[in-house]
């Protein structure tokens, strides 16, 4: 009768049926009771109202019922969600990075990916990180979601029961492409996963490291690489063309060159290109050395306009 | 009927204190006082209908339909702000509370008139300069009602003036507070004791006192958010040292009690119709009006449930758990006594009742779902998706909004002495019931699949049920345009009502309708309602 997709589902699942369950007989009930008593009690039946005459023992009766039932509806969402927090030791470790707007896993042995990738039956530990605001990593098959707060080390796990790909979504309002913050992940056999966790990476051969940099910086969810509008500025044709930006308020133009994109990625709102929202880009001095703007740069000339 | 009268009395408080616009702007008289609040909200009120109907149809399918996904979410939150702020939190409180507090319990006035009349400016300050961000600056905030840090000190929209529009309107609502606080304590017809106070008194008792002590925090917390912004000072944004957990605990210690703000003076409406028309005495006074003290203290203590997700540690959501299904008791007993007034009454549907019946029923819906919520377990998988946006929209607009409306189909024959239409009342009553459910239920399933809120797209998955919430929508605003135009066309044309349509039990049925300048026209004495008929 569950899905199980995941080990909590039966826990958190039973807390649901219990509570609508219990809430279906009350609601029924009521709105039965108040239509009767409108029509047995309308006044062209029943012309001459009885006087009230309170009831103590009624009203210490419905205050202890609802009260023990909902200590009961706690006891079970508490039970449902109790082995959330208790996380095995044997469970794969997973560095999330939640970013505005992409999500991004990386494993022990350094592997990275843009889809969570973990194996059935094992359980698998995500310790979310988010550089910029808050986000929450939400899979609703598996029932499980914990906010990726800047500053703090949260922790979430489960452990997958059944193969097969699920969503990923963000739950916490992240601004502007909140609702494409989406991802999936993929549930493969112990078989498949090793497999895949242990093929060399094929993106560094197929790939610009500049490219690679892009997806794992999150770069890309903001600005295209052919020549869409995104949030930011798209990459295509950038380099060496003319851009307006704005500097304190004033108009100028110049040339998009090395210092102009290094400008660009440490300090981003001091030349901010015309017609885009000042103060959405995050700060990434301190995240990129001095090497891996140099790749980005050599990545964003080989996007030239067609 | 008890009395036909073929006009209005000459000496009403439309008559009195003066004619012209510049006589209602100086005004101290409470009534004139909840009428300015009664027009500046249905004003608020309209324009955020509209912003909801627009994102409705923004919804009704996958990808672009209507708007940019920045205009989206600049939508919902003016959407949010006007609704929270500028209808439900002043709603009911500053419109029949201003008009009926005093009236309730035989005074003239309220204790302090002319801070009454500046709480009314305060909240059109409040309200022009939350909407001037529609025009000046760069565009109105971006952020959601809840103005969430880190992103509302980082992003580029209008964060601040919003931020302090909500400070503005804070004192608004605790000066209005603490005028009906003095007036309850102070203002008693001779006579009249605690447990004598009609129940809708004691909602509002209840409700000031949360205004009074719970709305500063809000205040200082929305400076913190100015301060961090323009000064840098680090208190939320961890990338200058601050937390942005502590912001949730500040805006969350406000806004759970602010929900108790919305939702006791619509319960104190309920209980006072609710006795009138089934012609019989209250069941059990004594529990309805402790459990709106009850709730009021309670509501302190819940906040966390807002933030099982965030990180918080272990035992705070245990103990945040068990306290907010604590809270749901008092609103249960309530539910009961009402009932239980039902029972071998003799019950004309009128549309108050009916008014007050719907709110019953979206209310036990909007609680009930209130406790998926409350658990942990379900909690973990419902936060943050759209079974949460149907789930306060039952509570606010099914129970607040309808609260208001029963309110206003009952003491319309008061406010302007004449009476609207019953028939056509009724019929706006069921068009605006069943379009609500059309619009809000969807949200329950489309929640409990997976669909977070604040989603300006979303998975193809997902379209049905968006679609038959989108057709509810405008059942709802044609249900809702029925009952105003129903109401203004009563106000204009409608027969004169008579001092008391409804052969009601408390006080304000004794003056005439409408009421003349200060109420009574002698100094009336309470005495306890006989309950014959």
């Amino acid at each position: 009768m569950f899905s199980n997709a995941s080990s909590f589902v039966e826990g958190v699942d039973i807390a649901f049926f219990i509570i609508i369950g219990i809430s279906l007989v009350f609601l029924v009930g009521i709105t039965a009771a108040m239509i009767y008593f409108v029509i047995k009690y309308n006044k062209k039946r029943h012309p001459k109202a009885e006087p009230t005459k309170d009831n103590f023992q009624l009203e210490i009766f419905w205050t202890v019922i609802p009260t023990l039932l909902v200590l009961g509806m706690f006891y079970y969402g508490w039970v449902g969600y109790r082995p959330m927090r208790i996380i095995p030791k044997n469970a794969i470790p997973v560095k999330v990075t939640a970013k505005m707007w992409s999500w991004s896993f990386e494993y022990e042995n350094g592997k990275w990916d843009s889809l969570l990738i973990v194996p059935v039956n094992k359980p698998v530990k995500l310790e979310l990180f988010s550089p910029d605001v808050l986000h929450s990593l939400y899979i609703p098959a598996f029932r499980v979601k914990e906010d990726v707060v800047p500053g703090i080390a949260n922790v979430m796990w489960f452990k997958a029961q059944k193969e097969g790909t699920y969503n990923i979504l963000c739950a916490e309002y992240c601004g502007q492409r909140h609702s494409y913050m989406l991802s999936k992940v993929k549930v493969l056999s112990q078989k498949e996963y090793e497999k895949w966790y242990n093929a060399k990476d094929t993106l560094a051969e197929k790939m610009m490291p500049g490219e690679i940099l892009m997806k794992k910086q999150a770069c890309i969810a903001c600005h295209s690489t052919d020549g869409s509008k995104l949030v930011g500025p798209s990459f295509k044709g950038l380099y060496g063309s003319k851009v307006t930006v704005l500097v304190n308020g004033e108009k100028k133009e110049i040339i998009a060159d090395d210092e102009y994109i290094k400008n660009s990625i440490l300090d981003p709102n001091s030349e901010v290109v015309e017609g885009f929202p000042q103060g959405i880009m995050t700060n990434y001095s301190g995240q990129i050395s001095e090497d891996e703007i140099k790749q980005f740069i050599e990545y964003i000339k080989t996007l030239k306009d067609d | 009927m008890s009395t036909e009268q073929t006009a209005l009395p000459a000496d009403n408080f439309f008559n009195q204190g003066g004619k012209g616009l510049m006589s209602w702007l100086t005004t101290t008289d409470h009534k004139r006082i909840g009428l300015l609040y009664m027009y500046s909200i249905a004003i608020f009120f309209s324009v955020a209908v509209i912003l909801g109907l627009l994102m409705r149809l923004e919804l009704i399918a996958p990808g672009k339909t209507i708007m940019e996904a920045s205009t989206y979410n600049k939508t919902f939150t003016l959407h949010g702000v006007i609704m929270i702020f500028l209808f439900i939190i002043p709603g009911i409180p500053a419109v029949f509370g201003n008009f009926f507090v005093p009236l309730l319990m035989g005074a003239d006035d309220v204790a302090f008139p002319r801070l009454n009349l500046m709480s009314w400016y305060l909240y059109i300050i409040g309200a022009a300069i939350a909407l001037s961000t529609l025009v000046f600056g760069e565009g109105s905030a971006d952020t959601g009602w809840t103005f969430y840090a880190p992103y509302s000190v980082k992003t580029g929209t209008n964060v601040s003036t919003s931020v302090f529009a909500a400070f503005v309107l804070g004192f608004s609502s605790i000066l209005t507070g603490l005028n009906f606080l003095t007036t309850i304590h102070r203002m008693r017809a001779p006579g009249m004791g605690w447990f004598d106070m009609p129940l809708y008194l004691w909602s509002t008792y209840a409700t000031s006192w949360i205004q009074i002590l719970a709305t500063p925090i809000i205040g200082i917390t929305l400076l913190m958010i100015i301060a961090e912004r323009a000064l840098g000072v680090g208190l939320f944004d961890p990338s200058l040292g601050g937390d942005p957990i502590l912001y949730q605990h500040l805006f969350w210690i406000y806004s759970h009690p602010a929900v108790y703000i919305m939702i006791l003076p619509a319960m104190g409406v309920v209980s006072e119709i609710i006795p009138v028309f089934s012609r019989r005495r209250m069941f059990g006074y004594k529990a309805i009006a402790f459990s709106s003290l009850a709730i009021a203290f309670v509501g302190y203590l819940v906040w966390g449930h807002h933030m099982f997700t965030s990180g918080m540690s272990g035992p705070a959501r245990i103990i945040f758990s068990i306290l907010t299904f604590l809270v749901a008791i008092p609103s249960a007993i309530k539910v009961f006594n009402w009932l239980a007034t039902l029972n071998k009454g003799s019950i004309d549907l009128q549309p108050p009742l009916l008014y007050s019946l719907g709110f019953i029923f979206l209310f036990l819906i909007g609680g009930l779902t209130g406790l998926v919520n409350g658990a942990l377990a379900t909690n973990t998988h419902i936060h943050d998706t759209a079974f949460i946006v149907g789930h306060f929209h039952y509570v606010m607009f099914g129970g607040t909004g309808f609260g208001f409306f029963a309110a206003m189909h009952y003491w319309f024959p008061k406010m302007y002495g004449r009476m609207y239409n019953i028939k056509r009342a009724t019929r706006a009553f069921w068009v605006t019931f069943i379009g609500f459910n059309i619009l809000y239920f969807p949200m329950f399933i489309l929640g409990l699949e997976g669909m977070p809120r604040r989603y300006y797209d979303y998975l193809p998955e997902f379209q049905g049920w968006q679609v038959v919430s989108t057709v509810g929508s405008w059942i709802l605003v044609t249900g809702l345009i029925m009952m105003f135009v129903n109401i203004i066309r009563g106000a204009r044309k409608g027969k004169p009502a008579g001092d008391d349509p409804w052969n009601g039990y408390t006080m304000e049925w004794e003056t005439s309708s409408p009421p003349p300048l200060e109420n009574f026209h002698q100094a009336p004495v309470f005495k306890k309602p006989t309950y014959e008929d």
